[in-house]
């Protein structure tokens, strides 16, 4: 409690410093008017706010785009942890061809979670503790299934999320991947079910609209809940 | 401080002040419906943020001018898939086909709805139909509609471009209801890329991924058609936002990986010039 309290107490007075000054968000308009400077902005920002605190957690403070950007973390952690887990196990049914690929999309979501750590810098929050109890590695229907779902929730999260960033940079970076990440929904339906690549039919619970071709787009609201029984970590959201 | 008489003085300069605002009626009836709630001090600043969306970043014809962009290239696409699919013996019947009917309907559906956003904003949708188009590019694909290798290669090259120009265009419609649209659209045209890859892998035995890769020897255009060089137009960079992705914080994250990862942006300049070719003398976009 102690050490929460003293937290606090800094969180406050880092707060009022920056308020004495510009103001953070006023700051974040000013340093971050492009996604090269976020790493300065970053460096800018003293002290990691979005601190992982085992018992309490990490927190998403959805107040400015740090929160976007640290919840895109927090989705691309929980997916290389996934790929990780199924290149270091042999799912039953994998051809060659599709080892290769899952460890080409393993390699692809480390890169992700390692540009928003070295992005966020100072500001990116902690390391998620995560839960993959439900998936069972041994059997590739089991990866397969539990993929699409990632790849899917993935393409729906940043596609509801794009229209919070106001850095125009991170919102280019933020369409780069998750095209990348709909490339990926896209080849792993068609491993289930070649054809499935855009049933967005099967997606409207991820807010697609099959009739106006539209892929799923979910607010982070919507998105956690789904993501939670994967992970440990308990995730705070404020300012939402 | 009157702002019926504020907006009318707005008008006689700008004709159309009700129409720019008319997009946001909901926005106009929670300001009307809060109004006797704001203090005279604080009116300026809720005045300055209703033109803002009036005007600013906001700006309806920016924004009707990226849908007719989007839209042009909704309209390439559906009429090519439509002819190919038209083309006796082009396209294997089963699976092929079956993939090829979800794309054309998906692009169709996208002319649908940005056609009655266009019009929902009060701007005049681009008209173009399969006779604007020249889908052989002036004979470069000579045989698109008899040769399915031919046709496979060009929609690839087709899907692949539709994610660049979305991407590219996002800037404009930063922070807007549309936004989410557009990107909506954006991931279902890298789903299609996504396949198109996968069947032209398959029937032209060449180890094309769903995700752009690096090209042989690392040059930015992995399909190995030199025809459509522009289309994959720097696919090979590896540097996101200033920070090296190749090796990133120690990992073994390959260059080839790191130029998979994230898939780039074109401009809208070159998406007309590779829209261009595609269109006929008279059609070509501006």
């Amino acid at each position: 409690m102690k050490n929460n309290e003293l937290e606090t107490k800094s969180e406050l007075q880092e707060e009022s410093l920056l308020k004495s000054t510009v103001g953070r968000r006023g700051f974040l308009q000013y340093a971050g008017a492009s996604a090269a400077a976020l790493a300065l902005v970053a460096a800018g920002c003293r002290k990691d706010r979005n601190y992982t605190n085992p018992v309490a957690g990490v927190t998403l403070d959805f107040k400015d785009d740090f929160g976007v950007l640290n919840y895109a973390y927090a989705l691309e952690q929980l997916e290389a942890a996934f790929y990780i887990q199924v290149a270091n196990s042999n799912p039953s049914g994998f051809t060659a061809a599709q080892k290769a690929y899952f460890q080409d999309v393993q390699f692809h979501e480390i890169a992700h979670r390692e540009f928003f750590k070295k992005a966020l810098s100072t500001a990116a929050i902690g390391s998620l503790e995560v839960n993959f109890s439900a998936v069972d590695f041994t059997s590739g229907a089991s990866v397969l299934a539990t993929a699409k779902t990632f790849e899917d929730l993935g393409v729906a999260a940043y596609n509801g999320a794009g229209v919070r960033l106001k850095d125009t940079g991170f919102l280019v970076i933020a369409g780069q991947i998750v095209s990348v990440e709909a490339r990926h929904a896209a080849y792993v339906r068609d491993q289930i079910s070649n054809g499935t690549f855009a049933d967005l039919g099967t997606l409207t619970a991820f807010g697609a609209v099959d009739a106006n071709g539209l892929d799923g787009a979910l607010t982070p609201d919507k998105v956690l809940p789904l993501a939670a029984p994967f992970i440990k970590t308990k995730i705070n959201v404020i300012n939402l | 401080m009157n702002i019926i008489n504020i907006l009318d003085e707005i008008e006689k300069v700008d004709g159309e002040i009700y129409e720019r605002l008319n997009p946001r009626r909901a926005a106009m009836k929670s300001f009307f419906n809060v109004g006797k709630k704001i203090s005279l001090a604080a009116l300026p600043l809720a005045l300055g943020s209703m033109f803002q969306k009036a005007y600013g970043q906001s700006n309806p014809a920016n924004v009707t001018e990226v849908l007719n962009f989007a839209l042009a290239l909704e309209h390439l696409e559906y009429n090519f898939y439509n002819r190919a699919l038209l083309s006796t013996g082009l396209i294997p019947a089963g699976a092929a086909t079956g993939a090829i009917t979800t794309i054309r309907a998906h692009e169709l559906a996208h002319v649908n709805l940005l056609k009655s956003a266009i019009t929902g904003a009060g701007g005049t949708p681009i008209a173009l139909t399969e006779a604007n188009f020249d889908f052989t590019a002036g004979n470069t694909f000579g045989d698109v509609f008899t040769n399915y290798g031919t046709f496979l290669k060009v929609a690839t090259a087709f899907e692949d471009t539709g994610v660049r120009a979305y991407k590219g265009q996002a800037p404009v419609l930063k922070g807007m209801p549309v936004l989410t649209t557009a990107l909506q659209i954006h991931s279902v045209e890298a789903r299609h890329a996504s396949h198109l890859r996968q069947m032209t892998a398959a029937f032209l035995n060449v180890p094309l991924k769903p995700w752009v890769g690096l090209g042989a020897n690392g040059v930015s255009n992995d399909t190995g058609v030199s025809q459509v060089d522009p289309v994959y137009a720097r696919e090979n960079n590896t540097i996101q936002a200033n920070i090296e992705i190749t090796g990133i914080n120690g990992t073994a994250v390959t260059r080839a990986a790191a130029a998979e990862s994230f898939d780039e942006f074109l401009t809208g300049a070159e998406v007309k010039q590779i829209a261009n070719l595609f269109l006929r003398t008279g059609s070509k976009l501006t």
